[in-house]
């Protein structure tokens, strides 16, 4: 049992990986939102986190520190004058994990890390407060439920169009063609 | 140099193989479209998590 362990190494030596990880905190604060492998979102989530609260702080000591880990002026202006506003009402857990499958050529776990919506913000942080107090499961999921009516017809169209192409012919050509129909 | 004394029997093989088997993937249903998905993943049919994260598939 190795006991201390401070951080993943994913396979890569220190300064590889700190250019790994500066890569990947410059690609999320411009997208806000990526695809990688589980292991290395839950170790770029902790650097992502910090550097909200950096720009939280918003003084020139706190910028500069941010600049050390980005190595980006775009992107450091952009965690000072966007992100940095945004979660004014948060403290800590400005990101998100999802796991979204396997990816195909090496089987690795894939999940897509992203910092939360400025829409969410609010409701995402009553429904969680709300959730242990009233210990009934059924009032919060329908109030979830009831939240986002937009998005029950997104998921139902593309289920009955896939049980399609689940009978009649392989998938990919078939989205393709639909896609190009559109 | 030691050595087994005996083959081993077939029983003996196979008796000590019923501990290596695969066992079932873990599964829940959709919330949404009541497919069958992994549990704490992204549903890959219709692209929900938690009945709101609307990731990819978004082709509607
Ligand atoms: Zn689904």
């Amino acid at each position: 049992m190795r006991h201390s362990m401070d951080h993943r190494k994913l396979g890569r030596n220190p300064s590889h990986r700190k250019a790994l990880l500066r890569n990947m905190m410059n690609s999320l604060v411009l997208s806000e939102r990526i695809e990688t492998t589980v292991p290395k979102a839950k170790e770029l989530r902790r650097l992502a986190d910090r550097l909200v609260t950096l720009g939280k702080r918003g003084t020139l000591h706190a910028r500069r520190r941010a600049f050390a880990l980005l190595s980006d002026k775009e992107t450091t202006d952009k965690l000072f004058a966007t992100l940095a506003g945004r979660f004014v009402g948060r403290e800590g857990g400005y990101t998100r994990i999802v796991r979204t499958g396997y990816r195909v050529g090496d089987g690795a776990e894939l999940a897509i890390l992203e910092y939360l919506p400025a829409e969410e913000k609010k409701a995402a942080a009553k429904g969680k407060r709300k959730a242990p107090v009233k210990k009934g499961a059924e009032k919060p999921a329908a109030g979830k439920k009831s939240a986002v009516p937009g998005e029950k017809k997104k998921t139902k169209a593309p289920t009955s169009r896939e049980k399609e192409t689940e009978r009649k012919a392989p998938r990919s050509p078939r989205k393709k063609v639909g896609e190009k129909s559109k | 140099m030691p050595n087994p004394k005996r083959r081993g029997s077939k029983c003996r093989r196979d008796k000590r193989r019923t501990h290596k088997k695969l066992s079932q993937p873990a599964v829940s249903t959709c919330p949404q479209c009541k497919s069958v998905k992994r549990p704490h993943v992204v549903c890959p049919t219709c692209g929900t998590y938690k009945g709101r994260e609307v990731i990819e598939k978004t082709e509607a």
